[in-house]
């Protein structure tokens, strides 16, 4: 049988735009994945225990208030200590072009702006999944 | 003793969550681990939780879970949601309810899908609540998908059986029709700040005498506003009595052998099934039998018996 991609989509910090992830994670079932959303609000630490008690495959952030650049880091920071770096983190909502870069080098392998086709999303997920 | 069951054994988050995906994903390497911690199981209390989807199910198991953190206890939550029977995946919500307890190393929560099983449970349930006991969990939460009607099953894993209901709708109705009288042990009218409290605890408990007359335990039928943590308190004293009941009539022998009833016939059925229709082996066999049985060149029976034959010589 084939093993179930697992994901996990979050919201860090204080943003309150939630359409974006809950329309991800509607799309990630639909293409098949078993998603675990967990609300607005959350912190780093929050996730990351949530992301090893559920044993997901990938970690989805979704942020649109600019926080992304600190916010994003500490997830990857805090699964690095964790025996978690083959899990994959991708990131969305509104990012400046000019972050991606140094997202990309902290460990948040795919980063999706506004407009993202949702195809474009389950694929890359598909692709890059380590487990 | 196997390495991950070891560390299941210690308590390791990661080890327990590592298994039971192992266990979900009918792995062979999670069967030697199974092997080795069902010999330190058995202690957790496991409380089954149904009713119907927004009745209020993961609040109400947030709020148990405070009320026994305060107790000292630690806690293990599965919470199951139903999975797409189109695409194969589910949204699995119920976390959002509990993030209370998301840095609490006390608390060890994981979301399911059904993945096909009905009756309101997923197939690899069993072998949770055994991870989560052996991993030191006092008590264990079952939440069940909460679709409706025929989600009985949950009486087969639980020592206690609560079902939630809130006011008004015609719940009690609903109640009888789906079976759902016989299978509890505890009835909580959740949402009791809302109207029609006083008429839906009247039809439940009139359906609860009409029930009980024979037995030598009344269904207690409580209320509770999980919104507001009320009745919370009241509940986990009735869960105490009713584990305290199962303890002294002998009952909780009865409840845990058809527990490992359920748990073995399930396992055999899992494997078998994998056996037959998973392995290449008889694949082509089964291809070739479907198109006999379309060309009416044999029977479905007959061709039963063929692959039958080949297991149970
Ligand atoms: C709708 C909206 C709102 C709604 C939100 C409703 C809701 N529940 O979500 C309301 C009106 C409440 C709102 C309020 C505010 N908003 Co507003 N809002 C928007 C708006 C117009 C659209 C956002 C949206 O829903 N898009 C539709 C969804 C589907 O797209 P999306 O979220 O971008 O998601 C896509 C991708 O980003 C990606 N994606 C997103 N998440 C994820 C996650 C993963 C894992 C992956 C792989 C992909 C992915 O995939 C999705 C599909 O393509 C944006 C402008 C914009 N163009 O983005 C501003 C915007 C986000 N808001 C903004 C602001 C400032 C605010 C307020 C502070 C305004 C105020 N002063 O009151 C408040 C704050 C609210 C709060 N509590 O945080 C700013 C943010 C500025 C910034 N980043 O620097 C924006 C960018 C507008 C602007 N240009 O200034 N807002
Ligand atoms: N009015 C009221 N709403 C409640 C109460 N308990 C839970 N809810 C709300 O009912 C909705 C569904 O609750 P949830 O726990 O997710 O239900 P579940 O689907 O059975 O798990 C949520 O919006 C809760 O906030 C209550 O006692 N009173
Ligand atoms: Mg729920």
């Amino acid at each position: 049988m084939k093993r179930k991609i697992r994901v996990l989509i979050a919201k860090p910090g204080l943003d309150g735009h939630d359409r974006g992830a809950k329309i991800v994670a509607r799309a990630l079932r639909d293409a098949g994945m078993e998603v675990v959303y967990t609300g607005l609000h959350q912190t780093a630490e929050m996730i990351v225990k949530t992301a090893v008690q559920e044993d997901v495959d990938v970690i989805g952030l979704s942020l649109l208030s600019g926080a992304h650049m600190t916010l994003f880091m500490d997830v990857t920071r805090l699964l690095k200590g964790k025996d978690m770096e083959d899990v994959l983190v991708v990131g969305g909502g509104v990012i400046p072009e000019e972050d991606i870069p140094a997202l990309k080098k902290a460990g948040i392998a795919g980063v999706f702006g506004p407009g993202t086709r949702i195809e474009d999303i389950v694929e890359f997920i598909r692709k890059n999944v380590k487990r | 003793m196997n390495d991950i069951a070891s560390r299941v054994l210690k308590g390791d988050p990661q080890s327990v969550a590592r298994l039971i995906t192992l266990a979900e994903n009918n792995s062979p390497e999670a069967i030697g681990a199974m092997k080795d911690i069902h010999l330190h199981t058995g202690d957790a209390h496991v409380i089954g939780i149904t009713g119907v989807m927004g009745s209020g199910k993961s609040t109400l198991i947030c709020e148990l879970t405070r009320e026994y953190r305060k107790q000292g206890l630690e806690v293990g939550i599965i919470a199951i949601d139903p999975t797409s029977p189109f695409s194969g995946g589910a949204l699995l919500g119920d976390r959002i309810r509990m993030m209370e307890f998301a840095t609490d190393n006390g608390v060890f929560i994981r979301s399911m899908g059904t993945r096909g099983m009905l009756g309101g449970l997923t197939t690899a349930v069993y072998d949770v609540v055994e991870i989560l006991d052996a991993a030191g969990m006092d008590i264990v939460m079952v939440e069940t998908v909460g679709v409706g009607q025929a989600e009985v099953d949950v009486i087969k894993i639980a020592d206690t059986t609560i079902v939630v209901l809130v006011p008004g709708l015609g719940d009690s109705i609903q109640m009888i029709k789906a079976g759902v009288m016989e299978i509890a042990d505890i009835y909580v009218v959740n949402k009791a700040d809302r109207s029609g409290v006083e008429q839906t605890l009247a039809e439940v408990e009139s359906l609860v005498d009409i029930a009980c007359t024979n037995r030598d335990r009344k269904t207690p039928v409580l209320t509770t506003i999980s919104k507001e943590s009320k009745g919370v308190v009241e509940l986990i004293d009735e869960i105490d009595k009713h584990k305290k009941y199962l303890k002294k009539s002998k009952m909780f022998e009865v409840q845990r052998r058809k527990r490992y009833e359920a748990e073995l016939v399930e396992i055999i059925r899992k494997r078998l099934m994998n056996f037959i229709f998973d392995e290449s082996k008889f694949k082509g066999k089964i291809e070739s039998l479907i198109d006999q049985i379309s060309n009416k060149e044999l029977d479905p029976y007959t061709a039963a018996d063929e692959i039958l034959g080949k297991i149970l010589r």
